[in-house]
């Protein structure tokens, strides 16, 4: 089955990498936007078929490796 | 005293560090990052500079997961030294053994040149060489070097002295101008500015060559 994880920077911590892309959409003429939050998208192909293992598994590689959880959040999809 | 240097793919001060660290008198390992052990008698470990990894996923995430960094955080867990210089800061927040994280520069820029650091404790055996309040001039070389803790733990670091280093003109948006911070043994240390490279005249200056006379001569004597 397939994962899929998103991992976003905290809301408290700034996004350098997400302001420079607002500044670069207002120079375009893209007026009206707030804010912009630049993230990760991790797709994962996995030989586990039971759903919640697979959710299991990959939350505990976000723990340990795909997230650094002093900064980043990270949610988890499994199809 | 003896040093050992992790070397991993992308590293690119290895030997700037194991220079320093022998032309101060230490006999020096270099230790590739798939061993999983550390020659035997290691009394410092220094993690590199460089672009561990291509800095993929985050800067410093693969190498600490990688064998070799096991025996670095069970050497720090048994009270030996550690000193993490730039990519090796970020590998050392990244496998837990010092808190917060490096974050992309606030201009977004890589920064490559001399800034004036202060020396914000003396109490520590990278630091007995200067005096606190000191000023020297060390190179930086990074795009993450923006130092990121919640404001509990920069509270903590500052209550405990355990930040070593300061900008005297904040290069890179770190959190209250921090530019190195000790673990709560004051054994390990991480700072993203060079000593290594202000280690003797041909570098045009010298005063990153007291970190490692002092640790040398401190860790001889341990």
């Amino acid at each position: 089955m397939k994962a899929r994880v998103h991992v976003m920077l905290k809301s408290g911590v700034l996004d350098p990498q997400g302001e420079a892309v607002r500044h670069a959409l207002g120079q375009l003429g893209f007026d009206g936007v707030e804010g912009v939050r630049q993230g990760k998208v991790i797709e994962l192909d996995l030989a586990e078929t039971d759903a919640d293992t697979a959710r299991a598994t990959v939350t505990e590689m976000c723990e340990k490796l795909l997230a650094n959880t002093v900064i980043e959040s990270y949610s988890v999809e499994i199809a | 005293m003896h040093a050992a240097v992790i070397v991993f793919p992308g590293s690119n001060c290895d030997r700037d560090l194991a220079v320093a660290f022998e032309r101060a008198g230490a006999k020096v390992s270099m230790v590739w990052h798939k061993d999983t052990a550390l020659p035997d008698g290691v009394d410092i470990i220094g993690v590199p500079g460089g672009f561990s990894f291509g800095d993929y996923l985050r800067c410093g995430a693969i190498a600490a997961n990688s064998p070799i960094c096991r025996s670095v955080v069970a050497h720090a867990e048994k009270g030996g030294y550690v000193l993490g210089i730039c990519n090796g800061f970020q590998v050392l927040t990244e496998t837990g053994l010092l808190p917060g994280v490096l974050l992309r520069n606030a201009n977004l820029k890589y920064i490559c040149k001399p800034v004036d650091l202060r020396i914000d404790t003396a109490d520590s055996p990278f630091t007995a060489g200067y005096d606190a309040g000191q000023i020297i001039t060390v190179p930086i070389a990074h795009h993450d070097g923006n130092y990121y803790a919640d404001p509990e733990t920069l509270k903590r670091l500052h209550g405990d002295a355990r930040v070593a280093f300061t900008y005297v003109d904040n290069p890179n948006g770190s959190a209250d101008d921090i530019a190195g911070v000790l673990s709560s043994n004051r054994r390990v240390l991480g700072m993203m500015p060079h000593p290594e490279r202000m280690a003797e005249p041909l570098h045009g200056g010298t005063q990153g060559a007291p970190m490692f006379d002092s640790l040398v001569a401190q860790l001889a004597n341990a």
